[in-house]
């Protein structure tokens, strides 16, 4: 599996509803409210419900493991939560990920990924190590 | 919050078992496609005895132990004030359903910024023969007042 930095690896959008937020509640354990009722989250100074960044940082990083499947395994994944990502009653909210070789060097190679909603990035330093089976 | 926290290590976390119904309901959650993720016959073709957990899984482990530092009486953190800055996840191996992981945590660095206060924590998750699986950190910013 050749890769040069530069290259686009993967790259997917994704639609996120308040049944996605509930779903990854449920999943996760993680029940904070701000995720899912829109008066507890304007009680803290927010416009509405907000997806759990563990949930974007979740599917950000699927676009890589569906690229890589078996040949090669996630060595270190990191993001920097910057901005949130608001899910409307109605509409929800529309999440793009771009997987992109940042980097490649003796311990395998560095993804970037770029994670947009709504014309903004929402993860800062969002980086996946992978070692690839056959480098 | 308490800056005497920094380098703390707080007791393992209560082992937590791995379901591959709770695997396939998170790779689900998360959007995942994956059929290393949801098919025990797929896992076994590339070698691995379970179905496989997506990356950010070991956030549900690491949780455990995050639960010791925000409950601990002397950290002084109000949960309602925390908001998640950054999270990193580093791996030995892949999780698998079968596993059984436990979180042993330990603060990394506590600071003060701007009237908040950022708290580092290392989470080493390690199996039931005590090899080592995934180390999460998160840093986590607890808001002063406004």
């Amino acid at each position: 599996m050749a890769v040069a930095v530069g290259d686009v690896v993967a790259e997917n959008t994704y639609h996120l509803t308040r049944d996605s937020l509930v779903r990854y509640a449920g999943a996760s354990g993680d029940f904070n409210p701000i995720h899912y009722r829109d008066d507890v989250a304007q009680s803290v100074g927010l416009d509405g419900v907000l997806a759990h960044g563990m949930l974007t940082m979740g599917l950000a990083v699927q676009p890589v493991v569906e690229w890589l499947g078996s040949r090669g395994s996630i060595t270190d994944y990191q993001v920097r939560f910057t901005r949130p990502v608001p899910v409307d009653a109605a509409s929800g909210a529309v999440v793009t990920v771009l997987a992109k070789v940042g980097a490649i060097d003796d311990d395998g190679v560095r993804i970037d990924l770029t994670v947009t909603f709504d014309g903004s990035t929402v993860l800062g330093k969002a980086q996946v190590r992978v070692a690839l089976a056959e480098a | 919050m308490n800056p005497e926290l920094q380098g703390r290590v707080f007791p393992p976390a209560p082992p937590y078992l791995v379901g591959r119904e709770k695997v396939r309901e998170f790779a689900s959650a998360v959007f995942s496609t994956s059929p290393l993720n949801f098919e025990p016959e797929a896992a076994n073709a590339a070698g691995y005895t379970d179905v496989v957990a997506p990356p950010t899984f070991a956030v549900v482990v690491q949780e455990l132990s995050l639960a010791q530092l925000l409950s601990a009486p002397d950290a002084g953190i109000d949960f309602s004030r925390v908001v998640h800055g950054d999270q990193r996840f580093t791996y030995s191996r892949p999780i698998v359903a079968g596993d059984e992981l436990t979180a042993q945590l330990t603060v990394s660095a506590v600071k003060s910024l701007g009237g908040h206060s950022i708290v580092t924590s290392d989470s080493v998750i390690t199996d039931a023969t005590g090899a080592h699986v995934v180390t999460a950190t998160s840093t986590l910013v607890v808001r002063g007042d406004e």
